[in-house]
């Protein structure tokens, strides 16, 4: 629940924030720089949340800077099977975040940089930080040609995409984030990008794929802490506050009350799945099975990421109508999540009748449906 | 209930296929079964942090009140709906969340002006909402003042079909609305109410406490304002993180009020599976078999082995060996490695053959269940004490087939090969 606008919950993070400027002109009260020093998305998404529900922005503007480990992160209203590889990144330990901010889909790791630009909703001016970020890259070196588009993007030299931007709006409060391509894994990135999910019908914001680059790749000199630092001091000298970057532990709840909530439910099956517009998946697979390749069709509406529909369709008399029934009457109601789907295959497989023939075909079917999710 | 995790293996050497469910009843592993309770738990609370009560429909002789989309800013006029967290006939307090939607990249929650009732929604899902247009019709109620400061005392009769009647009482209590419609929900008198605010206001706790009175239920309790000492003035000043002496006053999250309403939901997916399974497996009849094994040598070797698996891209666990294990033991009882037909008229021995895939079979008449492992102190051969790395496991068996004496026998040989890793390799085909 959106808390209204107090100071009380932020009185320890002020406290915090005039220890810490001991010895520079308290300019808290107009403005404040932020840095992470957590590489834990959900950590860092949290505190976007707790700033956007407990701090008073009325005369006040906070920049927020971070860098998470490999994640993903897909917009508000965005389909995870939609824009990313969930399979490798399961493999690879890449984690998946929503956050709440519209917008389309970005790698990040250590190599990605995120600005948060927090404001009241009457300052809300996406393009003006972007101009403050592309003045604080020329003023850091005036060789690189980067512009703004109307969309919000950050291109080099016209044709690469070296930021993405998205925003959320709250009832008094609004932040403005973008990411900035400074030295991330650009393979790693287009491979989990990449969505292997066919035959998904979706109302979901989708994401536009672009050209990527580095600033790393255009001068190896420079490195994600000089880009901070560069984007701090233009901030800085903009709003007339104190060139100092306060470090933040995003997992000290004393600072940030209530904080540690917001991480977990930001990590919830709910939120990060369950939050995907209602969609359906048809398509066919093909099974292959002592010498013969068969052909089966699947057609599955999921909604709030549980198994609205289910219908499977299975060459004839190949599995006893019974069992396939079984199967999807028990899909229904699922999370459509491939854990979810394992357990409840064998489970069902207990009360089947034991017949080895039965129990390897079901076994290549369920495992069949699982690569949809 | 533990989550049941399918083991497939493929024991070449043995030419016969083990298949063996371990059911973990050990806390340190998530379960995905318990995930799923919560879930259900958590499934009657709205995700969008807010609570909304639900009031019958009543005639009421309140004002309808078109809630025009606001200013978005940077000159949007037009947005797409995302997301409704409301729908016709919800209550709604003033801040609530109403919507959620988009435009261009931008996501906004729309959060309500008033208090009320809502009565129409004007757009479906992922239609376009215009700014400056009524997005939604809220009722308010029939004598709503936002800055109201009469007391609101609740008629004794009221049914469904009545609509509450607010009665001016004259004697005056401070409350927000807010808090005025949760006395209402719950049939309280303001007046009863001790209010603990600036000049005796009632607040949101107060109406709490008071219910809690009343109802027996126990509450966290309401956060009371603390005054932080300031920090004695010295040299070092210390960060904030190492600032734990003062007094810091705990947040505390709302606790939910129900009118008491129990919900009834259709069970599905995995636990209508489980119950069918669960439901069979008692007709079945089981004895336990419990033990307790020494797994320090096969700690150490696996901290060994470790390295060596790494370099072929392997992540070395404990399965593996308890696997292998096993697989060896089978080989002196295959009767474990069995399943039955329904009337126990027949027993199947599993017996390898030329697939290509191994497959999920659960087993009929036995399954393990590993505890986790613990570092206790237990007496070694010359007395002396050591740390040892135990482990619990204990069978179940179907006692139509399996008896003690042969369930004990191959417990006894899959805890002497792990606990002497060694002698697998004597018993290797």
């Amino acid at each position: 629940m959106v808390i209204p606008s107090s100071l009380k919950n932020c009185f320890r993070l002020f406290y915090v924030l005039k220890i810490s400027a001991a010895g520079f002109k308290y300019t808290a009260n107009r403005g404040l720089i932020l840095q992470s020093i957590s590489s834990d998305v959900f950590q860092n998404l949290a505190v976007e949340d707790w700033i956007h529900d407990n701090m008073n922005l009325e005369n006040r503007q906070v920049l927020f800077l971070w860098r998470n480990s490999p994640t993903v992160v897909i917009g508000r209203h965005q389909n995870p099977w939609q824009e990313c590889n969930l399979k490798i990144m399961r493999k690879n330990n890449i984690k998946l975040a929503r956050r709440r901010s519209g917008g389309g889909t970005v790698y990040h790791d250590l190599g990605n940089i995120n600005f948060t630009f927090f404001t009241s909703k009457k300052k809300y001016e996406r393009m003006e930080n972007l101009k403050l970020v592309v003045r604080a890259l020329k003023g850091l070196r005036p060789q690189l040609h980067v512009c703004a588009t109307d969309r919000y993007d950050l291109l080099l030299d016209g044709n690469f995409k070296i930021s993405g931007t998205a925003a959320k709006l709250g009832r008094t409060v609004a932040y403005h984030h973008c990411t900035l391509l400074c030295s991330a894994d650009k393979i790693n990135l287009s491979s989990v990008l990449k969505s292997p999910y066919k035959g998904i019908k979706s109302n979901a914001t989708p994401s536009m794929p672009a050209l990527v680059k580095n600033l790393f790749e255009e001068d190896p000199t420079l490195t994600c802490e000089m880009v901070m630092d560069a984007v701090a001091a233009e901030y800085a000298r903009c709003h007339q506050i104190d060139h100092h970057i306060t470090l933040i532990n995003p997992a000290d709840e004393t600072v940030f009350p209530g904080i540690h909530n917001k991480n977990k439910e930001l990590q919830t099956w709910e939120w990060i799945y369950g939050k995907t517009p209602k969609f359906s998946i048809s398509t066919c697979f093909n099974m292959m099975y002592e010498q013969s390749l068969l052909e089966a069709e699947v057609d599955i509406h999921v909604k709030h990421g549980r198994i609205e529909v289910c219908n499977i369709v299975l060459p004839e008399q190949w599995l006893p109508p019974a069992m396939c029934n079984e199967l999807e009457k028990n899909l229904i109601g699922s999370k459509f999540c491939p854990s979810e789907t394992t357990a409840l295959a064998s489970t069902l497989l207990r009360i089947c009748p034991q017949n080895y023939e039965l129990h390897s075909k079901w076994s290549l079917l369920c495992e069949n449906v699982m690569t949809l999710m | 209930m533990a989550a049941v995790r399918a083991l497939r293996s493929c024991s070449r050497t043995a030419g016969c296929l083990i298949c063996v469910h371990h059911i973990r009843p050990c806390s340190s592993v998530r379960f995905i079964k318990s995930k799923y309770i919560s879930i259900f738990d958590k499934s009657a609370f709205k995700f969008s942090h807010q609570h909304t009560s639900f009031r019958t429909s009543a005639i009421s002789n309140g004002q309808i009140v078109q809630f025009k989309l606001s200013d978005i800013g940077e000159g949007i006029t037009e947005v797409t709906v995302k997301e409704w967290y409301v729908k016709e006939g919800d209550s709604v307090s003033q801040f609530d969340s109403i919507c959620e939607v988009q435009s261009d990249k931008a996501s906004v929650t729309i959060t309500s002006r008033y208090d009320g009732i809502i009565r129409k929604l004007y757009y479906n899902l992922d239609e376009i909402a215009y700014v400056g247009k009524p997005l939604v019709d809220i009722e308010t109620d029939a004598l709503k003042d936002v800055a109201s400061e009469e007391d609101v005392v609740e008629t004794p009769a009221v049914s469904h079909e009545e609509h509450t009647h607010q009665e001016i009482k004259g004697h005056k209590t401070l409350a927000t609305p807010a808090v005025r419609r949760l006395a209402m929900e719950n049939n309280i008198k303001l007046s009863e109410v001790v209010g603990t605010g600036k000049d005796n206001r009632i607040l949101k706790e107060d109406i709490l406490n008071y219910l809690a009175k009343q109802t027996g239920a126990i509450l966290p309790p309401s956060p009371k304002p603390e005054i932080i000492p300031p920090l004695p003035k010295s040299e070092t000043v210390p960060a904030a993180a190492k600032d734990r002496g003062t007094k810091i006053p705990i947040p505390i999250s709302k606790p939910i009020v129900f009118a008491g309403k129990d919900k009834t939901e259709a069970v599905t997916g995995f636990h209508k599976a489980m119950v069918k399974t669960m439901t069979a497996a008692l007709k079945i009849p089981h004895f336990g078999y419990c033990d307790e094994i020494d797994l320090t040598q096969l700690v150490q070797l696996r901290e060994e082995l470790k390295p060596l698996a790494q370099v072929r891209g392997v992540k070395l666990s404990f399965m593996p060996f308890f696997i292998k294990a096993a697989s060896l033991g089978l080989l002196h009882y295959p009767i474990l490695n069995a399943s039955v037909d329904e009337n126990c008229q027949n027993i199947t021995y599993k017996i390898g053959g030329t697939y290509a895939k191994p497959v999920i079979l659960p087993p009929e008449v036995a399954i393990g269940a590993l505890g986790k492992i613990q570092v206790l102190p237990r007496f070694n051969g010359n007395g002396e004490v050591f740390k040892a790395q135990i482990m619990n496991v204990s069978w179940s068996a179907d006692h139509r087939i399996i008896d003690g004496a042969t369930m004990a026998r191959f417990s006894n040989l899959w805890k002497s090969y792990l606990e002497n890793p060694a002698s697998m390799l004597l018993d290797l085909k």
